[in-house]
């Protein structure tokens, strides 16, 4: 058994670069569209020549192990690498019809049509209200106090957080739990009311019954918007994606329609990941 | 495992693991007690230091807060006075209000025959006692040509034999005062006729030669506006300084190089900036000397590297989560840097701030460069009014000669550490205030 996942390990690291993308990238319905994607870390080459779509109010999930580029590529998808002086980022990232790294393209503009959730629940040291309040706020979207209290409430309620949190909207939203807390940051995301939502790992810090109603809540969000996830449980990917990529070691191996990639998997790295041999 | 294989190798002599760790562990706690004593040892030498300073600064200073008053019935005589019409303010002011006390005190003791014992009679109450009588006729200008009983300021050699005396005549300091003075003082403490009250004085008035009526009121008036230049100046450049240098600065040679300029200036000698801001301000721009705009400019310059490095650590502190967070959600980075960085931020900046200017309000070396050491008796009024600031108006009466300026420069002290501890709790305040929001 030991030595069988050396041999694995001794095949899964040889370079990848050559490989190409197995499956269909494309979508007929893009709404968002990566092409020939290569990002750098300085010198170091974190993702090659990727290439996606993310189809409208469709839920794709990306998985693959630690350190493969998922998490880069998802955050260059709103251009959150902005702030990090070494990333340089080439190809094509186009949000409908719209170049998102177009020197034009205003990057305030960007995150306000894509937004994300984070890993770990990082609501503002603010009230509940506040938080849900600070992006419409930013953006000029409520034009009274009435509709930014409307635009709290809706949100809060696609959250699946309004019937918890009605009494205590004042409450510092620090104090909630983690599992409310990731539906509260992920509340603050829709009342800016973006058309694609990032999701990095957003359940990777919460217990198995938060998870669940984040999942939930992902199956009614697709209906209004569009989710690309990265995730670690591939139970998660299997329940909430109807396609997903798995990408390794900065290369896009696979992407299918999830059902297909967890039963029947083009290729022998996906089914190598999924089944457990490594990861 | 591992183990195992260990004692197969050496036989059943080696003993097991948890007897190793048994035999070590007495050890171990031992030196746990003496790490944790050293601690306590050295907190214990800090509080006795401090405890010690009190005890002098206090046991010396307190004293110096009331002050002795002779009782002397004096007779507003209009001619001695020479007044003519009494509600006149000019004749009033320029009268001559020591005859009258002079006369007092040669009716009282009538032994004073020579001119030279008179001089020495006279010496006995503080020629600030003519600002009494004035004020007393202008509140009530019938008074005049009354005979009335007035607590009079003493002179400070009277004061410190007063202080000095307690019970027993003998143990008093006698100083400048000769025999015969000593047997007039005798004879009011006899008469009860002289006292001690607070010193109000010490607390509204300026500088002066007259320990008896030098006053603390000028100095903290000179420091108060000096911090205030320094505050508004230092403050919003030190946080400005280190928004950009944190946020917005590329890293590069440049901004290395800056950070390490700042790193050595918080470490040159503060008389250095008094320097400076005797070249630059007074020198070069012609700024008056001796005012507390050019003392809070050069405070400034001497507090910015303080503020500004711990602004940053400050900045640095914040979580990155709370960025992403805001950015994420489509705010600008001044957004982000004005909604979230900075309020989450202050208590830390404050807290660098605080240090800043308490070590700013306890500055002498340069204030004495730019001439804040000068001798000024006026309570000034604004930041272009020559002034001395506290530690400086310490150091001056530490040199004066007189006995009674012991007692002042630990009052001063005193007065300093009070205005300090003021500062620091108010700051204290601001920033738990700011913490509670989560």
């Amino acid at each position: 058994m030991k030595t069988k996942i050396n041999e694995n390990d001794t095949q899964i690291t040889q370079d990848v670069s050559t490989l190409q993308t197995v499956g269909n990238v494309f979508s007929d319905n893009a709404k968002m569209s990566m092409r020939n994607v290569n990002v750098f870390y300085d010198d170091k080459q974190a993702i090659h020549d990727v290439s996606l779509d993310i189809g409208k109010n469709e839920v794709v999930a990306m998985i693959g192990p630690s350190g493969c580029g998922k998490s880069t590529f998802l955050r260059c998808m709103n251009r959150m690498n902005d702030t990090i002086d070494s990333c340089r980022i080439e190809g094509d990232f186009r949000l409908e019809k719209d170049d998102i790294y177009h020197p034009k393209q205003d990057v305030v503009a960007l995150r306000a049509r894509v937004g994300i959730v984070f890993q770990k629940p990082n609501p503002f040291p603010k009230s509940i209200y506040d938080n849900v309040a600070y992006g419409p706020k930013v953006h000029g979207l409520a034009a009274s106090k009435t509709d930014l209290d409307e635009i709290v409430e809706v949100s809060l309620r696609k959250a699946g957080l309004w019937a918890e949190v009605k009494d205590r909207l004042t409450a510092p939203g620090t104090g909630l739990s983690g599992g409310q807390q990731q539906r509260l940051c992920i509340a603050r995301t829709i009342a800016v009311g973006p058309e694609v939502i990032l999701m990095d790992e957003p359940c990777s810090a919460l217990d198995p019954i938060a998870t669940a109603k984040i999942e939930e809540l992902m199956a009614e969000l697709s209906q209004n918007f569009t989710i690309a996830i990265v995730t670690h449980s591939m139970q998660q990917a299997a329940r909430v994606s109807q396609r997903t990529a798995y990408f390794h070691m900065g290369k896009l191996i696979e992407v299918n329609d999830t059902k297909r990639v967890f039963t029947n998997p083009e290729h022998e790295l996906t089914e190598a990941y999924i089944t457990g041999r490594f990861g | 495992m591992k183990n195992e294989s260990i004692q197969n190798k050496d036989g059943a002599a080696k003993p097991s693991t948890i007897d190793l760790v048994n035999k070590n562990l007495a050890k171990r706690y031992r030196a746990e007690k003496r790490f944790k004593a050293y601690g306590v040892a050295a907190i214990l030498f800090g509080l006795a230091c401090l405890v010690i300073l009190f005890t002098d600064i206090i046991g010396k200073g307190h004293s110096a807060f009331l002050q002795t008053y002779v009782y002397v019935e004096v007779n507003y005589d209009a001619d001695a006075l020479d007044i003519s019409n009494v509600n006149d303010p000019q004749q009033l002011a320029i009268a001559d209000y020591s005859a009258i006390v002079k006369s007092a005190l040669r009716e009282q003791f009538t032994d004073a025959k020579s001119r030279k014992q008179r001089r020495n009679l006279y010496g006995l109450v503080s020629n600030g006692a003519s600002f009494t009588l004035r004020e007393s006729l202008e509140n009530n200008p019938a008074l005049l040509n009354q005979t009335v009983g007035l607590w009079l300021l003493a002179d400070d050699d009277i004061d410190t034999y007063y202080k000095s005396r307690g019970d027993n005549k003998d143990d008093a300091f006698v100083g400048r005062l000769n025999p015969q003075q000593v047997a007039w003082v005798e004879t009011w403490i006899d008469q009860k006729q002289i006292k001690k009250r607070f010193n109000t004085t010490f607390f509204t008035s300026g500088d002066s030669r007259e320990p008896e009526q030098a006053g603390i009121m000028g100095a903290m008036a000179g420091s108060l506006f000096t911090l205030l230049v320094t505050i508004a100046l230092s403050f919003p450049i030190g946080v400005a300084a280190a928004v950009y240098l944190e946020e917005y600065a590329p890293k590069n040679k440049i901004t290395d190089f800056i950070e390490v300029n700042i790193n050595n200036l918080a470490a040159v000698p503060s008389i250095i900036f008094g320097l400076l801001g005797l070249a630059i301000f007074i020198g070069y721009f012609e700024m008056h000397r001796s005012i507390p705009l050019v003392g809070g400019l050069v405070l400034s310059l001497m507090t910015l590297p303080t503020i500004i490095i711990s602004s940053r650590a400050a900045i640095k502190s914040v979580p990155s989560s709370i960025r992403d967070a805001a950015l994420g959600l489509g705010a600008s980075k001044m957004q982000v840097i004005l909604h979230h960085v900075l309020p989450l931020a202050m208590p830390g900046m404050l807290t660098g701030a605080i240090i800043g200017f308490a070590q700013a309000l306890g500055e002498t070396a340069p204030l004495l460069m730019i001439g804040m050491v000068a001798f000024i008796v006026d309570i000034p009024g604004g930041v272009s009014d020559p002034a001395t600031a506290l530690p400086v108006q310490i150091f001056l009466w530490s040199d004066s000669p007189e006995r009674a300026f012991v007692e002042r420069t630990s009052a001063a002290i005193m007065v300093l550490l009070a205005f300090l501890i003021t500062m620091n709790t108010a700051a204290i305040w601001l920033r738990k205030r700011l913490e509670r929001r989560w």
